[in-house]
This record gives C-alpha cells, sequence and structure tokens, in this order.
C-alpha cells in the first residue's frame, strides 16, 4: 500500500470537495497514464507474469549466439544447435539415452550438468534446441501480434469513422477473411510454397488474425465519433486525419493493447499447432511446436523431449494472457477496488491512532 | 397513525473508503418526517444528498460505511438484515429517480414492471395485479391506460416515463417516498405537471415524501421542511417558510441569491445603436433542417423555415423544450450539420453548402461552447492542448508564443495557470465549462454559440459561470447565440430572446417584450411554468394552472 505514497490533507480541504472529489480521491493529480499504471500494478498475477515474460526473453536471447549481419554476439550457453556431442546414456532410467542432467533434488544438492535438459536422438543439447524453439516462437508472436495490430488498427479507424460506403466494403472483407479456416488456408500455402521459413508465417498469420480487432476498434470509433470533443476539434479546424489519430485513437488505446495482448497469446498457440502438424516451421529451422511434434515418438520413453517446450509454450501464452487481463483492468474505469479486511483492520487502526 | 414520524434519521453518518482512508460523505445528519409531510433536503451537487438517500435504505456501493441510526416506521434500517430490507424496500420505502430511461428496465413493459412489484410484495394472482397496475397507470395520468400499460419504456416520452416510474413507486402504498431529483432531467412545463401529480398523490394516500434537488423553485413548490447541505453537513434545517424569507445560515442565502429570477435583472445596453444596424454576424434566412431517412427511420424534419439575424455585440438567447429543435439550429449555424434548404451566413460568407476549406476558413469567426462538460474536452488531452488546438490548427502561433496566449485564456476565464497541464478529469464540471469557453474564444471569434453551457452546473456555479460571460462578452464584443431551456438564465444575458417550439419559431423579440409582454400561447406557457423560489408565489401560480385546466 505505501508504494506510492499518500497525501495527507487535513479534513477541511476533504471536506470542502464533497462527494465528487472523495470519488476522485484516488486518481488526483495525476495523468490517465499514472492511473493506469497504478492500477495495474495493483494486480498481483499480471505484475508477476510481466516480470515473468521479461525474464523468460532476456533468457532465452541471451542463451546462444546472436548472428545480426556480419556481427556475432555469442551467447552464454556452451552448446550451439549445430555441435553434436557425444549422446549420454549413464544414469538414464530404463535404459534410455540423453536424459536430462539437471538436477533440482535437496539431498544430492543442485546442479546443470553437461545437458541440463537432456539430449536428443543424435545427441543435439536439448536446452539449445528449445532456447532456439523458444526464440522463434516469441518472435513470431511479436510479429503477428504488430501485423494483426497496425492491419486492426488501420482498418478498423477508417471502418469507424468514414463510416457508410468505405465501412461497409471493409468490414464485409472482415466478414470474409473470418470465414477462412486458418489451418487449411496454411496447410496449403504451406504445402506449396514450400519452405519459407518462419518470418514468412508469422507475416501470414498475421494477415488473417486482425479481424477481431478491427471490429472493436471500428466500435469504438464509432461511438467515440459522436461526442462533443471531436466534434469541439472540428470546429477548431482539425482534418479528418488529426480526428482520428489525435483525438480519437489515443481514448481507444486501452482497448487496443488488451487485444493484441490477447492475438499474441493466441498466437503463440496457433503457430504451435501449425508447427505440430506440419504446415508451420519446418526442420532444420525450430519452433516450439515443431520440437514436440518432431520428437512425439519418444514420449512414453523420454518425456523430458515434451516437458520443456511445453513449459516454455504455457508459461509464455499464461503470461501475455495474465499481463492481458491486468491491462484491461486497469483500463476499465468502471472497476472499483474492493474493501479488503486487511483494508478494514487498516482504517480502525487509524482511528485509534487519529484518537 | 397521525402525527407518529414515518421517518426518524438520528446521528446519520456515511463514509466512502478511498485510497486507505475514510472520507466522510454525510456527518451526523438527523431529521424527522410525518406522514403526509414533504421534507426537502437541498444542496449543490457532491453536497451528499444522494447519498443520503441511498444510504437509508442500505443502497450504497460496497465501498461504504453506514453509522448511526435510520427508523422507518419504528424499525431500525441501519445494518438490518437483508430479509428485513427486502420487505421494507419497495413495500414501505419507494424510490423515485432522476433518469427514468434507465431506472426502467427498456426490455419490460411498464405493465409488467409495475405487476412485478405488486406481486412480489403481495400475495396476488396476475388478473389482479393487472387491474390494479391499470388502476395505477391511470391514476397517474398516463394517456390511454389500456395501450400504455402494454408500451416499453422508449415508447414513452420523458414525462410519461417519470409518471410510470411514479405509478411503480406508489404500487405498494408506501409510507415513505424518496424522489432523487424527480424532474431534474424534464422541461419545465412537464416538471410543474409532474409535481401537481405528487402533490396530488401525497395528499390522497398521505404518504411522507423526500424531496432531494438542487433546484430551490421546485422546493418552493413542494417542502413543508427544508433541510440545506453542504459537503455533507446540515447547514440549516427549518419550514419551507423560515428558510426561504429568513434564512440565517450564509450558506443558504448565498444558495437563494445565486437561483436566477425572471424578470430582475437589468436591461443590458445593446453595443450598438437600434436605428443604424451594422451588418449581421449570423444571419439564417428560411433554414430547413433535416435529418436524413436511417433504415426503416423516416426522414425528420427538425428545424422548418427558420430565419434569424444576431449583430455585433449582441446576446440572443432562443428557448425551447427538449426537441423544439434549438440545438440543431446552433450545430448548422457553425456548419457541423447539413442544411436542406435556405442560406446561413456569417460576417457575409454563405456556409450552406461551402466546402471543407472555405468551412475551417469561416469557423476562424466562430467559437462553440458544448452542452456537456464531461464529454466536450479530449480526456486524453491536458486541458492547455484542448485549448491551444485552435490557434495552432488556425497557424497563429506554436511553441512558446502559443503557452504564453493559453496562460492568457485561461486567466481570462479566472482559471490558475497552473492548470495547463491538468487533464479533464480533476476538474469540475464549473471549470471544465470554463475550459470550454476558452478554447471558444481562443481565436477571438466574431460569434460565440452557446449551447445550454449552464445545464449541467449547479446553481451557484452557474451564476459565476453567467457572470464571467457576460463579463467577457462586454470586454471583447463578441456576438452570441444562447441556446438555453431555462427562461430565467437567458433573461440575465440577452438582449434578445427567440422562442423555438417544434422545429419552428413562434416568436422572437426584445427582452423585456417576451418576458414581459409575450404574445404567444406557448411563449407565456413557459414563463409561467418557471419555478420561483418563493413558497407563496408558487402557490397562486399553482391555482391559476389548476384553474386554466378546468
Amino acid at each position: 500500500m505505501k508504494l506510492f505514497g499518500r497525501r495527507e490533507k487535513p479534513i477541511g480541504e476533504i471536506l470542502s470537495g464533497g462527494e465528487s472529489a472523495i470519488a476522485n480521491k484516488e486518481v488526483e493529480g495525476l495523468s490517465l497514464g499514472q492511473i493506469v499504471r497504478r492500477r495495474f500494478f495493483r494486480h498481483r498475477a499480471a505484475v508477476v507474469a510481466l516480470f515473468l515474460l521479461s525474464s523468460v526473453i532476456v533468457f532465452v536471447m541471451t542463451a546462444l549466439d546472436t548472428k545480426i549481419g556480419p556481427l556475432r554476439i555469442p551467447g552464454w550457453w556452451r552448446w550451439t544447435v549445430e555441435d553434436i556431442p557425444d549422446l549420454r546414456f549413464e544414469d538414464c532410467p530404463g535404459g534410455t539415452i540423453g536424459c536430462p542432467t539437471l538436477s533440482v533434488n535437496p539431498f544430492s544438492g543442485f546442479g546443470m550438468g553437461t545437458h541440463p535438459f537432456g539430449q536428443d536422438d543424435i545427441g543435439r543439447d536439448y536446452f539449445a534446441l528449445v532456447m532456439n524453439g523458444a526464440r522463434r516462437s516469441l518472435m513470431i508472436m511479436f510479429i503477428i501480434g504488430f501485423l494483426a495490430g497496425f492491419i486492426g488498427v488501420v482498418v478498423g479507424s477508417i471502418s469507424g469513422f468514414y463510416g457508410g460506403i468505405v465501412d461497409a466494403v471493409l468490414m464485409r472483407l472482415v466478414d470474409f477473411i473470418q470465414t477462412v479456416p486458418i489451418i487449411i488456408i496454411a496447410a496449403v500455402i504451406g504445402k506449396t510454397a514450400g519452405r519459407v521459413g518462419p518470418v514468412f508465417l508469422a507475416l501470414f498469420l498475421g494477415l488473417l488474425t486482425w479481424t477481431g480487432l478491427a471490429r472493436l476498434i471500428r466500435a469504438q470509433f464509432l461511438s467515440l465519433r459522436e461526442l462533443e470533443f471531436v466534434d469541439a476539434a472540428r470546429v477548431a479546424g482539425a482534418s479528418n486525419a488529426r480526428i482520428a489519430f489525435k483525438h480519437i485513437l489515443p481514448n481507444a488505446v486501452g482497448q487496443i493493447i488488451v487485444t493484441v495482448t490477447l492475438i499474441m497469446a493466441g498466437a503463440i498457440l496457433t503457430e504451435t499447432a501449425l508447427s505440430y502438424l506440419g504446415f508451420g516451421v519446418v526442420a532444420p529451422d525450430v519452433s516450439l511446436g515443431l520440437l514436440i511434434s518432431e520428437y512425439q515418438t519418444s514420449f512414453t520413453t523420454r518425456p523430458w523431449l515434451f516437458w520443456w517446450p511445453g513449459f516454455f509454450i504455457i508459461t509464455i501464452a499464461l503470461c501475455v494472457n495474465f499481463i492481458g487481463d491486468g491491462l484491461r483492468d486497469a483500463f476499465d474505469p468502471r472497476q472499483r477496488r474492493r474493501i479488503t479486511k486487511k483494508d478494514r483492520l487498516q482504517a480502525k487502526l487509524q482511528v485509534k491512532a487519529g484518537a | 397513525m397521525g402525527t407518529e414520524k414515518v421517518l426518524e434519521i438520528s446521528d446519520f453518518n456515511v463514509d466512502f473508503w478511498v485510497d486507505g482512508v475514510w472520507y466522510p460523505a454525510v456527518i451526523d445528519m438527523n431529521l424527522g418526517l410525518a406522514a403526509g409531510k414533504v421534507t426537502a433536503i437541498v444542496g449543490e451537487s457532491g453536497s451528499g444528498k444522494s447519498t443520503t438517500a441511498l444510504g437509508l435504505m442500505s443502497l450504497l456501493a460496497s465501498n461504504a460505511r453506514i453509522n448511526g441510526s435510520v427508523k422507518v416506521k419504528g424499525e431500525e434500517m441501519v445494518n438490518a438484515k437483508s430479509a428485513i430490507l427486502h420487505r421494507f424496500r419497495g413495500r414501505e420505502v419507494a424510490y423515485i429517480f432522476q433518469e427514468p430511461m434507465t431506472a426502467l428496465n427498456p426490455l419490460y413493459t411498464i405493465g409488467f414492471q409495475i405487476i412485478e412489484t405488486l406481486r412480489n410484495h403481495f400475495d396476488m394472482g396476475p388478473k389482479e395485479a393487472q387491474k390494479r397496475a391499470l388502476e395505477l397507470i391511470t391514476m397517474v395520468d398516463i394517456p390511454e391506460p389500456e395501450k400504455s400499460i402494454n408500451k416499453y419504456p422508449h415508447q414513452l416520452s420523458g414525462g410519461q416515463r417519470q409518471r410510470a416510474m411514479i405509478a411503480q413507486a406508489l404500487a405498494c402504498d408506501p409510507a415513505l417516498l424518496i424522489a432523487d431529483e424527480p424532474t431534474t432531467a424534464l422541461d419545465v412545463t412537464v416538471q410543474a405537471e409532474i409535481l401537481d401529480l405528487m402533490r396530488g398523490l401525497k395528499d390522497k394516500l398521505n404518504s411522507a415524501i423526500l424531496l432531494i434537488t438542487h433546484d430551490m423553485g421546485v422546493v418552493a413548490d413542494m417542502a413543508d421542511e427544508i433541510l440545506v447541505m453542504k459537503d455533507g453537513i446540515t447547514v440549516e434545517h427549518g419550514t419551507a417558510d423560515q428558510i426561504f424569507n429568513k434564512p440565517r445560515h450564509p450558506y443558504t442565502q448565498q444558495l437563494l441569491s445565486a437561483v436566477p429570477k425572471l424578470g430582475s435583472s437589468l436591461k443590458r445596453v445593446l453595443a450598438f445603436r437600434q436605428d443604424a444596424k451594422p451588418a449581421p454576424v449570423l444571419k439564417l434566412t428560411d433554414v430547413t433542417i433535416e435529418y436524413p431517412k436511417r433504415g426503416r427511420v423516416p426522414a425528420f424534419t427538425a428545424v422548418k423555415n427558420f430565419s434569424l439575424e444576431i449583430y455585433p455585440g449582441e446576446i440572443v438567447g432562443l428557448v425551447g423544450e427538449s426537441g423544439s429543435g434549438k440545438t440543431t439550429v446552433g450545430r448548422a449555424a457553425i456548419g457541423l450539420l447539413p442544411v436542406k434548404a435556405g442560406s446561413i451566413e456569417i460576417v457575409g460568407k454563405e456556409i450552406a453548402g461551402a466546402n471543407q476549406a472555405q468551412l475551417s476558413a469561416i469557423r476562424r469567426h466562430t467559437g462553440i461552447v458544448f452542452q456537456d462538460p464531461a464529454s466536450s474536452l479530449n480526456p486524453r488531452l491536458p486541458i492547455g492542448e484542448s485549448i491551444g488546438e485552435p490557434i495552432y490548427l488556425a497557424k497563429i502561433a506554436k511553441g512558446t508564443d502559443l503557452a504564453r496566449m493559453v496562460e492568457e485564456l485561461l486567466d481570462q476565464v479566472e482559471l490558475p495557470r497552473s492548470y495547463r497541464n491538468r487533464y479533464p478529469h480533476e476538474l469540475s464540471g464549473g471549470q471544465r465549462q470554463r475550459v470550454g469557453i476558452a478554447r471558444a474564444l481562443a481565436l477571438t471569434p466574431d460569434l460565440l454559440i452557446a449551447d445550454e453551457p449552464t445545464s449541467a452546473l449547479d446553481v451557484s456555479v452557474q451564476s459565476r459561470f453567467l457572470d464571467l460571460l457576460t463579463e467577457l462578452q462586454e470586454k471583447l464584443k463578441f456576438a452570441c447565440l444562447f441556446i438555453s431551456h431555462d427562461l430565467a438564465v437567458v433573461d440575465i444575458l440577452a438582449h434578445r430572446i427567440a422562442v423555438m417550439q417544434n422545429g419552428l419559431l413562434v416568436e422572437t423579440g426584445d427582452r423585456d417584450d417576451i418576458l414581459l409582454r409575450p404574445q404567444n400561447d406557448y411563449t407565456r406557457r413557459l414563463i409561467s411554468a418557471v419555478p420561483v423560489p418563493d413558497p407563496a408565489e408558487q402557490r397562486i401560480r399553482r391555482e391559476a394552472r389548476l384553474a386554466a385546466k378546468k
């Protein structure tokens, strides 16, 4: 509670504001951005998710070598995807090979070993493979989020702002795209275009997933453009573009952020599903979904090949979802805080201390 | 029963829990109310009147805490079991809310909603309840009761909806009726009818009424006793006669003096000589405005053959009931609505049929203040940016020059310069309307259009706002079209008055001609319906009104 400090005020000053002032006490002297930030940080699950996701991103991105053109930033992990070390078979359960050496047993002590996540069939380090896959999946997620967000916002804004024929045409386009079954189209594209790489897949998925956002933004624009401040801007001489992007769009930013985070959470799952079916990312490239599908025959004997990519998929999708949840609550002005038992107790203490 | 108190409030306190502190909203209220009597709670918005009304039956949000005692017919309501509260709500204590459109469920017919209340509280068959509902609807004078009982709220007019809500509230013959601003959303003529109805029903059913309002005129019409609230504290409590004729507390005196009274203000001097009129700033000739057909909704002509001229330095008040087309005229005059026929000229330039570039050139000469302070400022822009936008877009100034001009404008409307960086949600309604004026005056326009700028403000805030507007007008000499439903407000400001009814201009003339010697029947009706903060005067008017009905 003390995180943001509290303004102490004499009772007279509080009373002079009256009822509506009381309702506004919580937001006094803050810009809307600050209010949203405050509400967001009160959402415990979202804050934890934000922290977790950023750690995962940093962890994944720094683990392996990164190549940007001629530049090569070395990662901190000792193996790369290309290395093929000897397969390990000592102390593996049930006579399997390449089991994880990670040990969190409190009796025998914590240890990483040479291959903490284990090895695959030919001995490649599974940690390196998972890191590489997670990297691809994250990249795909962000490309989809950005592209779908951009197209959705532009189409939705134009549609809602101009209305009439423009709106009708764009919305029929949205209807059309929404009827397209993504998995089947992806299968066709994947088969015909062949190995085109994960970036192409991401762009393609982005081109199909913006429709929901466009509809939401359109609805927002339809209601916002009737408000008087839009007329005021028009009277002040603002052009259509200025009204749409300076006056209306910032008021819809809450919706946009929330929807885009949810699109991103969905995107990572779609990519996984496509890759698993063999229509998404194809070998030798790796993604989390592809890892699961490649080793699916060995799950009964070597379950860790399934655990680690699964763990990263769930963590990333869950974190993004929680962040989206937190943002939605933060942007919704109708959300009031509940009074908890702790609050009541604190109030009693305050009264006692004052008396 | 007789003299027994229906409602007894003692040491009533309400606090709200916000951000770790309890903030008091109602402090130590005491009140007793007998059957057949009306007590009014008066105060400005934020004084805790509505909080009191809701708090009596524990209807407040979960962050509220109630202390003290509220007894209805001797039964304690504070911290009562929910079963007891359920029995009393609707049965003994009924509410009438401000906005009947939102208080009635739009999915059910009014008959259904009345029957529901009846069958919740009484052991009654559907036929019997239907019969009783019909009686109630007849009692509140809704036309064609047999048909109306099957109507949905949106099929009724505002006044009829309020009547339906009163019928629902009276369904169980409640001992106490709590009316929270029952007429604020209504036109003056409809308001007079509703007040007459409530008064008649009270006498017939011997209910007690707790009336909550900010309108001193309404109070003068209804109340036996008055309680004046300020910031949660009861500042004065007495009979209507005492409060109106011998107010003791300075706040009560201030509240009474802030109420605009018809015919009490001084004659305002025109900026030019009557005989040598300069060229008009705004000239509307035979303007017809139509809202086009939309789907199955037919085209609607909002304004027909409307002609009006406004000269430099003159304030013209445009008055009419809601739906009369006055706002439509205001918006068309600034080019926000297309004109179907006729011509609108601003400083000699035609705006009917002008293209975007021509329009924005003409708009440099105009400014507009909107009705709703909550939606007329962009919530995401600091107010300094909102004010400076017209200047910036007209490419008159940028950067520090712009900032300086914005500060000057803030000075003009008497707001602190530091408010430049604040956001609209941090300002009160009155302050936001000042920002609205500052923005409208940013380009020093020749014509200012003010569309009901005070209808959302408290009386004392309204009177300060009107003073400011008058002052600015005298200093800057702009012409002004002041649109309002409140004749008393127009009376303070205007040189001339135009009266509208159903899209037609029914009468126009000098202020005194309209207010003192109205020629048109409708104007006369409008003037007599304006409530006056004087119980004796109200009684005379009411009797005259009833006599006219018979």
